[in-house]
C-alpha cells in the first residue's frame, strides 16, 4: 500500500530520485576537513533565523511609537519570547561567523576557481543579501544604536554625486530616519530579502551539485569515463547522473557519511551557540550594543557609534579614506573585489597546499588584515587606529593585486592525481 | 596545513588585546558585588526604589505582579504595600509625573530606569553612580557626579548619604554625614543596583538555569552523534 | 558496491539511539515556539478580574460589563422573575444545568451565587452573537413568558437564568463566568468565591 503510493508519487514527481541525486548517491570527496562544516552550519543558522524571525513578527510592532516597547514586550511578557529573541540576535552574529569561515575556506582551497566561478558568485550574492538583511534587521529593535547606525549607513548614499541627497531622502521616505523607514525596512527584512536569500541558497546548492565539491587537495574526484580501473574507483554506488559520464574516485555518498559527520559538527556548533546565547547573549557588547537599550532618539547620538562587528571590516575601509565619496567607493570596492576573486586568480592549482609560498603569505596577511579591519571598525577612530586601518586596507586590496600578478606564472608544487590515504 | 592553522590562530590571538582595549571604557567602577538570587536584597532594593526613585523614574516595561512573583512577595502584601493608588497588579510600574513638566523642571525628562543596568555598564555602574555625588555649586542642583559628568539630577539620597566634596586628586571626602553610615549606604546602593539589574532582564536567572540543561543535553547528544559517526566511517577508512 | 548500511546491531542501535535523543531535542526546541502562543502577561493583565458596582442597578435592569473582551450581562432579577423561572422547566433543553456551563457554586436553580443577580456571558452558545434582553415583552418570542433573551442572529432563546429553550439552534445554556461578591455591592468577574481565577 505504502510502496504503491510512493511509486505513484515517484512517477509524477521523482522525489526519491532527487534525494538520491543530492544526498544518498551524491559523490562527496572523502577528505573534507574541519573547514568544510561551515556550509551546513550556515544552513542551520538560516533555518534558525527564518523560524525565530517568523515567531518574532508575531509580537513585533513596526512603528515609531511601538517598536522598542514591543521588543521589551517580547522579552518580558511573551512566554519564551526572550529565548526566541536571543536565538535570533545570537543567530545574526553566528551567521556571519560561519559565513566568513565558509568564505575563507573557499579562498584557501581555491573553491572559486574554474569551474566553480558561478558557485562563488551565488555565494557572494548570498553574502551581499545577508548584509542587507542584517543591516535592515538591526534597525528593527529601534534602539538608539539601531537608529544612528542606520543614519550613518544611509548617509553613505549621500556621497554619490548629483543624486545622493535625493537618494537618501528616498531611502528614508522622510527627512530623518522615521517610522516610514522602519516600516519599509521591516517589510524587506521579513519578507522580500529572506525570499531572495532562500532562492539564492537553493541556486548555490544546485550550482554546487552540478560541478561537485572541491576538497582540501584541490583534486578532481570525477575522472573521464573509462580512465580509471574498476578496482580503483570508489566502492560506493553513486547516482547514474554522475557515473554515466565519469569514473568516480576518492568519494563517498553524502548520506549517510557526511550527514552523520555534519551532525557532530552541528552539535558542537550548537553547544558554542547555546553557551553564548544563554550565558552571554550580549556577546560582550558586540552582539547587542549597550546604547540599543534605550529607544531611538533623533536628538541624541550615542557617544561612540560603531557598526555591529560583522560590518567592521568594510566600515573601517570607509573610515580610513579621508573623502566621503572615495570612502564609499572604497567600501563597496572591498565587496566587489571579492566578487571578482575568480578572475583575479589566474592560477590553475586550487589548494593552498600546492601553491607557491607567496600565496600562503598573501592569504595569511589578507586574513590578518581582514580581522584587524573588523576589530578597528568597532573602535573609536583615533589617529593610531586610522594608521593601522590604512595599512590593513592596503593589505586587503593588495591581496587581490598581488594574487593577480603572481598567479600568472606561479611556481606550484605538483598536485597529486588522487587523494592519498 | 597545520602551519597554516597555527599562523591563522596566532593572527587571531594577536588581535585579542585590541578587542579588550576597545571594550574597556576607561571609567573606573566599584564592584557592586550584588547577587540576583538574593531575594531579600531585591526586595529591599524594590522598597528603596519605590520610596526614593519612582517619583521621577518609571519602570515602564516592568509589571507589578511579575515583580511580586519574582521577588517572592505575596499578592496580599503587594496589594497592601505597593498598589496603594488603586493600580491593578498587572500594571506597569509607572509614576504620575507629567513628562512635559519634568522636562521643564530638570532640563530633560528623567529617564526610564527599567533597562538602565543594560544601557550603562551593569549594576557596578549604578552602584558607583549612587555613591559618587559631590558638591558642585556651579550645577543647578548644587551637585555633580563623578561617573556621570554634569548630571541633571539632584542628589535625592543626600539625606541618607550626607554631603561629600571632590578634591583635585579626584577623591571624594565626606563633609557632612547622613542618616546612614557609609557601610549602610553602600548596602543600600548595592540593593538598588541589584534590583535594577533584575528589572533590566527579569529572565536572567531563568535563562542561565535553562542554559545548563540545554548544554548538558547537547553534550549527551554529542556522545551519540559522535559514536554514530565513528561507526559509519568505518566503511570509509 | 552498495550504500546499504552494514546490517549490524551496533549500527542499528546507534542510529536509533541518536534519533531518539535528537527527537527529544526537537521536541524541546518546539517548546518555546509553541509556548509563545500562550496568552502573554499583557493579555493576562488585560484579562484580569473586573470589578462591577452592582449596588446601583435597578430591579429588572441589565448592565453590560466587559471581561476578557466579552460582554458580561448582569441583571438584577425581581422576585417575580425568579418565581417564574421554575415554571419553564419543561420548555428548556437543560433546566437542571447538567452541562458544565457554569461554576459548581452557580449550579443551582437560579444559576447564580445570589439569586438576585444573574451573571452570564452575553455570548450566544450557538455562534457567538450577543442576545438581546427582552424586558417584559418576551411574549413576542415565547408565549406566556414575560422576560428573556433572544438572539437576533438565529433566533435562539434563553430564560432569565440564561437557560436555553427547546427547538432553537443554541445547544447549551449561556455561560456563567467565575464570579464572586467580595462585598455586598461589588461583583468581581473572573474570580470565584474560593479565589480560583478560572485560568485552569
Amino acid at each position: 500500500m505504502f510502496a504503491n503510493l510512493m511509486a505513484w508519487i515517484e512517477k509524477r514527481l521523482p522525489l526519491m530520485d532527487a534525494m538520491n541525486k543530492h544526498a544518498a548517491q551524491y559523490p562527496a570527496p572523502k577528505n573534507f576537513n574541519f573547514w568544510y562544516v561551515f556550509g551546513i552550519l550556515a544552513s542551520v543558522v538560516l533555518v534558525n533565523q527564518l523560524l525565530t524571525g517568523i515567531w518574532l513578527t508575531m509580537n513585533y510592532e513596526p512603528s515609531n511609537e511601538g517598536a522598542f516597547a514591543s521588543i521589551e514586550y517580547i522579552m518580558r511578557d511573551v512566554d519564551y519570547g526572550w529565548l526566541l529573541r536571543y536565538m535570533h540576535s545570537t543567530g545574526a552574529s553566528a551567521f556571519f561567523v560561519v559565513v566568513y569561515m565558509h568564505m575563507f575556506r573557499g579562498m584557501m582551497y581555491g573553491s572559486y576557481q574554474k569551474p566553480r566561478e558561478l558557485l562563488w558568485l551565488f555565494g557572494m550574492f548570498i553574502f551581499l543579501v545577508l548584509m542587507a538583511e542584517a543591516f535592515m534587521g538591526y534597525l528593527l529593535p529601534w534602539g538608539n544604536m539601531s537608529y544612528w547606525g542606520a543614519q550613518v549607513i544611509i548617509s553613505l548614499f549621500g556621497a554619490i554625486p548629483i543624486i545622493g541627497d535625493d537618494l537618501t531622502l528616498w531611502i528614508r521616505g522622510d527627512y530623518v530616519i522615521s517610522g516610514a523607514t522602519l516600516n519599509r525596512f521591516f517589510a524587506l527584512h521579513v519578507a522580500a530579502l529572506p525570499l531572495v536569500l532562500v532562492i539564492l541558497v537553493f541556486l548555490h546548492i544546485l550550482a554546487l551539485h552540478e560541478v561537485g565539491s572541491n576538497n582540501p587537495e584541490g583534486t578532481d574526484i570525477k575522472k573521464p569515463k573509462g580512465s580509471v580501473p574498476l578496482e580503483e574507483q570508489s566502492k560506493f554506488q553513486f547516482h547514474e547522473q554522475y557515473t554515466k559520464k565519469y569514473d568516480i574516485v576518492d568519494a563517498i555518498p553524502f548520506h549517510p557519511y557526511y550527514t552523520v559527520k555534519d551532525l557532530v559538527a552541528i552539535v558542537i556548533f550548537l553547544i558554542i551557540f547555546c553557551w553564548v546565547m544563554f550565558f552571554a547573549p550580549e556577546g560582550g557588547g558586540y552582539f547587542m550594543e549597550a546604547p540599543n537599550f534605550e529607544p531611538a532618539n533623533g536628538l541624541k547620538t550615542p557617544e561612540h557609534i560603531a557598526p555591529v562587528w560583522y560590518f567592521g571590516p568594510f566600515y573601517t575601509v570607509l573610515r580610513v579614506i579621508p573623502d566621503k565619496l572615495l570612502g564609499a567607493i572604497g567600501m563597496f570596492s572591498a565587496i566587489i573585489v571579492l566578487f571578482l576573486l575568480p578572475w583575479f586568480d589566474r592560477g590553475t592549482v586550487k589548494s593552498i597546499k600546492y601553491r607557491c609560498t607567496a600565496h600562503t603569505v598573501n592569504l595569511m596577511q589578507f586574513a590578518i588584515c581582514f580581522i584587524a579591519l573588523g576589530a578597528l571598525g568597532t573602535m573609536p577612530a583615533t589617529p593610531i587606529n586610522n594608521m593601522i586601518g590604512t595599512i590593513a586596507t592596503f593589505g586587503y586590496f593588495g591581496f587581490f593585486v598581488a594574487l593577480w600578478i603572481y598567479s600568472k606564472n606561479e611556481k606550484t608544487k605538483p598536485v597529486p592525481e588522487r587523494v592519498s590515504g | 596545513m597545520k602551519k597554516l592553522i597555527r599562523a591563522f590562530t596566532f593572527g587571531i590571538f594577536a588581535l585579542v588585546p585590541l578587542f579588550v582595549l576597545a571594550s574597556s571604557g576607561g571609567m573606573h567602577l566599584d564592584k557592586a558585588g550584588n547577587d540576583l538570587a538574593d531575594k531579600e536584597s531585591l526586595k529591599r532594593g524594590f522598597d528603596s526604589y519605590v520610596s526614593y526613585c519612582l517619583g521621577c523614574h518609571q519602570l515602564q516595561y516592568q509589571r507589578y505582579n511579575r515583580t511580586f512573583t519574582d521577588l517572592g512577595i505575596s499578592e496580599e502584601e503587594g496589594l497592601a504595600k505597593y498598589l496603594t493608588n488603586g493600580q491593578k497588579p498587572g500594571e506597569h510600574i509607572l509614576n504620575t509625573m507629567p513628562a512635559k513638566d519634568a522636562a521643564k523642571w530638570f532640563g530633560s525628562a528623567p529617564p526610564d530606569l527599567t533597562l538602565m543596568a543594560r544601557l550603562k555598564p551593569g549594576p557596578d555602574y549604578i552602584y558607583t553612580y549612587l555613591r559618587s555625588f559631590y558638591i558642585d555649586p556651579e550645577r543647578p542642583f548644587g551637585v555633580n557626579n563623578k561617573v556621570f559628568k554634569d548630571v541633571g539630577m539632584p542628589h535625592v539620597l543626600q539625606g541618607l548619604q550626607g554631603i561629600r566634596t571632590l578634591d583635585e586628586h579626584g577623591n571624594l571626602t565626606e563633609a557632612k554625614g547622613g542618616s546612614m553610615t557609609t557601610e549602610e549606604y553602600d548596602a543600600f546602593s548595592r540593593d538598588l543596583a541589584n534590583f535594577l539589574e533584575y528589572t533590566a532582564e527579569p529572565n536572567k536567572l531563568e535563562r542561565e538555569a535553562m542554559g545548563y540543561w540545554v548544554i548538558g543535553f547537547l553534550f549527551i547528544f554529542l556522545i551519540f552523534a559522535y559514536l554514530l559517526k565513528v561507526e559509519y566511517w568505518r566503511d570509509v577508512h | 558496491m552498495s550504500n546499504a548500511p552494514v546490517n549490524n546491531g551496533r549500527r542499528r542501535f546507534l542510529t536509533a539511539a541518536t534519533s531518539v535523543v535528537g527527537g527529544v531535542g526537537v521536541v524541546g526546541l518546539a517548546v518555546p515556539f509553541i509556548g509563545s502562543w500562550n496568552p502573554s502577561a499583557r493579555a493576562k493583565a488585560a484579562g484580569a478580574p473586573v470589578e462591577v458596582n452592582v449596588s446601583k442597578i435597578e430591579p429588572g435592569q441589565l448592565i453590560r460589563a466587559e471581561w476578557r473582551g466579552k460582554p458580561v450581562y448582569v441583571v438584577r432579577r425581581t422576585e417575580e422573575v425568579l418565581a417564574a423561572l421554575a415554571a419553564l422547566d419543561d420548555q428548556l433543553k437543560d433546566p437542571e444545568s447538567t452541562e458544565p456551563q457554569q461554576p459548581v457554586y452557580a449550579t443551582n436553580a437560579y444559576r447564580s451565587i445570589k439569586p438576585e443577580f444573574m451573571v452570564a456571558l452575553g455570548v450566544c452558545t450557538h455562534l457567538g452573537c450577543a442576545p438581546t434582553y427582552y424586558k417584559g415583552n418576551f411574549e413576542e418570542q415565547v408565549e406566556g413568558v414575560a422576560d428573556g433573551f433572544y438572539c437576533p442572529c438565529h433566533g435562539s432563546k434563553f430564560d432569565m437564568a440564561g437557560r436555553v429553550f427547546q427547538s432553537v439552534p443554541a445547544p447549551t445554556n449561556l455561560v456563567v463566568p467565575e464570579h464572586s461578591f467580595p462585598s455586598a455591592g461589588t461583583l468581581l468577574i473572573g474570580v470565584g468565591p474560593d479565589a480560583s481565577t478560572g485560568d485552569a
